[in-house]
Formats: C-alpha cells, structure tokens, sequence
C-alpha cells in the first residue's frame, strides 16, 4: 500500500536549468533565415537557413523547385546545418509559401537588401 | 496600395516619396511583437504642432484634393506606409518643413492616423456618416475624443445640415465663420478672449481644440520644441566603382548621426548583405557586388529599426555599449535598456570559382 502523502518528495531538489533542454531559448537558433547573396551580373541566389527538423528539406526543396521554377539544391553546413540554396531572388516567395503552410510568420527572417 | 495611388494629388504623392521613415519594420518578419504601442501622450508631445493644425491640414488637404470624403479615408491606409518612408528626408524637405503650415498635412497624417480610427469605433453616431466623419477624426487624436463627445450634439446637428453636400466647407460656411482661417492667430489666444463670449453661439469643436492646444503649450512650452522633430539622416550616398564594386561615401556621417560605431554598421551590413569589402582611405566603404541607394538604405533602416531605435519609446536617442561580449543599447530620452541581438553572419554560399576560393 502505498500513500502518495507518505512519500518523500524533496520540493527544493535542484530540477536543473530549465531551459537547458531548448536550445533555442535566448539564441537565434529558432528563426528561419531567408538571405540573398549576389553572383555575378545580376544574378542571385536565395539561401534559407534553419529549417525547424520537423520539416523535410529535400521534400520542402522539391516543392520549391516547382513552385518557383528554379532550380536549387541541398547545401550540408557544419554550422548551419542543411541550408537549401535556390536560384534567383526567391526570398518573397519562400516566405509567403512557409506563412501559407503555417509557419509563424514571426519566426522567418527575412535578410538582404 | 498601387490601385489607389492615382487618386491622390500628385504632388502630394511626390512629396511622400522623398520621405522616409523607420519607425515600422518593412519586413514584419523581426519586429518585436512585444513592442508596447507607442502611448497616446507621446505621440501628441512629439507632433504637438502638427496635431495643433490638424483641422486646418484635413481642410487644406481637401482643397489639394478637391475630392471629399473617399481621398481623406484611403490616405489613412496609405499613410501607415508612409510611416516609414519619412526618414531619408533630403535639405530641401527639412527647410520646407520649417516654414510651417502648407507642408503639415503630410506630418499631421502620419502621425495621427494609429490612433484615429479607434476613436473612430468607440464614437457612436459614427456610423451615421462614417465616411464624412472619418476625414474630421483624421485630425482628432484620442485624447480629443472626450472633447469630441463634449460636441457631440453640436457637431451631430451640423453633420446633418450639410450631409447632402459632400463638402466640409460648407460646414464651415454654415458656422458663421471660418474657424480655419484663424488657426495661425490662436496660439497666442489667452483664456478670457475666446470669440465664443461675446456671441451667444456654442462654441465649435475646431474652436475648442485650438484653445486645448493652447493653453497645453502656454503651460508647457517643451511640447512646441520638440513638435515636428524628426529623426532624419541623410540618404547614403552611393556610387560605382569599377563594375562590381559600390562605394558608399557617407558611412561616416550617417553614423555619426546616429552615434554608432562605423564597425558595427558595416558588419552589419555585410551580414545582411551577403558580400564583403573595405573602408578606403578617404573613410568611404567599399562594398563588393553592384547595389543600388534603395537598397542599401532599406538594409541602413533595417539597421535603425534594430539597433538604434528605442524599443520602449521609440527614439533615435539612443547608446550602443558592449558589455561581455553583449551588445546593449540604452536610451537617453526614457533610460530603459536592453540587449540586442549579436550581428551574425549567416550561411555563405559557395560563389565563383572553386579553385580561386582555395587559393584564397
């Protein structure tokens, strides 16, 4: 038999950091990053950065390719991780395509001139 | 916004552009979505004296117009954008702005609109003639709306007798006189000499809103200094070098206008730009890859948004200091304090050659 009132709980017990466990508290980590970069003559390329890993790139990359008509291509980052990198100025279209597909349009930022 | 711009005065419409400001974040995607709104009391202490002329402005800009009701009401979705376009003002917008009343319409919009239309919605005959009504509110900020309530009978009456004629001059015809013409003099007007007392009319609502400001002004002059200040910083000056070069020549300037590091403003700008380049002798940047003056004011009020416009209340007055490797801007007018976030330079794609990069 066991009384839930006779056990011993320690209220004070140090429970650890509690924001230990989300990485994203407090750092840039949780934004999504559209930038633009200038190749040369006018051409541009478009990088997003910081897909949540919820969201499959390569599927998301494949719907970009389509949806905008331009190619792109899946870029493995030691420090940003997998960053999908499109041709052209695609920023305004990535951005309207994630906030239709529900992703806070808060959390996107976009970069550039 | 483009449908409607074609039913504006076009000189007007000219004016605006040349206008920039920073106060709202053109991307939305950063804004701080717990930023206070800026309070009533500080909007009128900043635009006092646009405020103060304000029905004098929505009767010229009616004049301008010579179209009634519809211009007044899509100038007020206009005119949140016009928000931030006002900070680049050129010389000639400043000195213009200086000699005062013609150029007010413009200030008196910008300013007044956020908070127009709430007192719009809580006024309840509003409805009746919402259209009409709406291009008077323009003027009217919240704290008038008790006056407005005060007048409420007098100015339903009045909304009546001239509701077939789309016109607000004829309000004003219809009053005896024209409290318009006198908005210069009443500044000056002390307690006691109100034109009221010697007729036995009410007093009109322009009437009694010039005596507001009057007597708020008397009791505290600051307001009046302050009043149609702006933050304005000179548009960069841009120019080519070579063919994939760009020159920004008054980086200097600009950032001792905002009291700023030009360190800081650059990798700033080389973070969000994605390039690279140098500070040449003569203090100019140079910046690699062709970019154009709207571009890079766009990044320089991105730069203001974020990094020198305080959160709190909003103004430019701002000090950047590093403390632990945290950037923390304090503000001078309202001493509130906070961090901001560390410049970062995203993913670098990979652009030219790869066998100049390892050389490199």
């Amino acid at each position: 038999m066991s009384v839930q009132n006779l056990n011993t709980f320690d209220p004070f017990a140090d429970e650890g950091d509690p924001l230990s466990n989300t990485q994203e508290v407090g750092s840039q980590q949780n934004y999504i990053h559209i930038r633009i970069q200038q190749r040369n003559g006018r051409k541009t390329l478009t990088t997003l950065q910081g897909l949540p890993k919820e969201y499959d790139a390569k599927k998301l990359l494949k719907a970009f390719k389509k949806e905008f008509a331009c190619n792109g291509t899946l870029v493995d980052d030691e420090e940003a991780g997998q960053v999908i990198q499109l041709q052209g100025d695609q920023r305004l279209k990535i951005s309207t395509f994630l906030v239709e597909e529900g992703i806070p349009k808060n959390s996107i930022k976009v970069h550039g001139f | 916004m483009a449908s409607e711009e074609p039913l504006f005065d076009p000189s007007l419409k000219k004016r605006k552009k040349k206008t920039v400001a920073f106060s709202e974040d053109p991307l939305g995607a950063d804004a701080d979505p717990t930023t206070p709104a800026p309070p009533v009391l500080d909007d009128i202490a900043t635009n006092g004296d646009a405020v103060d002329m304000g029905p004098k402005t929505v009767h010229e800009q009616m004049k301008q117009n010579g179209m009634g009701e519809d211009g007044a009401e899509e100038k007020q979705e206009k005119t949140e954008d016009d928000e931030f376009k006002a900070m680049f003002g050129d010389l000639k917008k400043k000195k213009k702005k200086k000699d005062i009343p013609m150029d007010l319409p413009e200030d008196n919009s910008d300013t007044s609109t956020p908070t127009a239309p709430a007192a719009s919605e809580d006024l309840d005959f509003s409805d009746l003639k919402k259209k009409k009504k709406s291009s008077k509110k323009k003027a009217a900020l919240d704290m008038q709306a008790f006056e407005k309530e005060l007048n409420e009978s007098k100015a339903k009456d009045a909304d009546e007798e001239d509701g077939e004629e789309g016109e607000i001059e004829v309000d004003e015809a219809e009053l005896g006189e024209d409290p318009f013409a006198r908005a210069e003099g009443t500044i000056s007007l002390d307690a006691g000499n109100e034109p009221w007392l010697k007729s036995d009319r009410d007093y009109t609502y322009p009437e009694l809103l010039q005596r507001f400001y009057a007597q708020l002004h008397a009791s505290n002059p600051a307001l009046l200094n302050s009043a149609g200040r702006r933050y304005t910083i000179a548009p960069p000056q841009i120019m080519r070098e070579g063919n994939k070069k760009t020159i920004f020549a008054n980086v200097s300037d600009i950032c001792k206008r905002m009291h700023r590091q030009p360190e800081h403003i650059i990798q700033y700008m080389f973070a969000e730009m994605g390039t690279t380049g140098s500070v040449d002798g003569s203090g100019r940047l140079v910046i690699k890859g062709r970019f154009q003056q709207k571009q890079i004011e766009h990044v320089l009020r991105r730069y203001i948004v974020e990094y020198v416009t305080c959160k709190t209340c909003k103004s430019p007055d701002t000090i950047l200091t590093k403390e632990n490797r945290i950037f923390f801007m304090s503000c001078e007018s309202c001493g509130s304090r906070r961090s901001v976030a560390a410049i970062k330079t995203g993913f670098q794609a990979q652009v030219g050659k790869r066998s100049r990069t390892r050389v490199a």
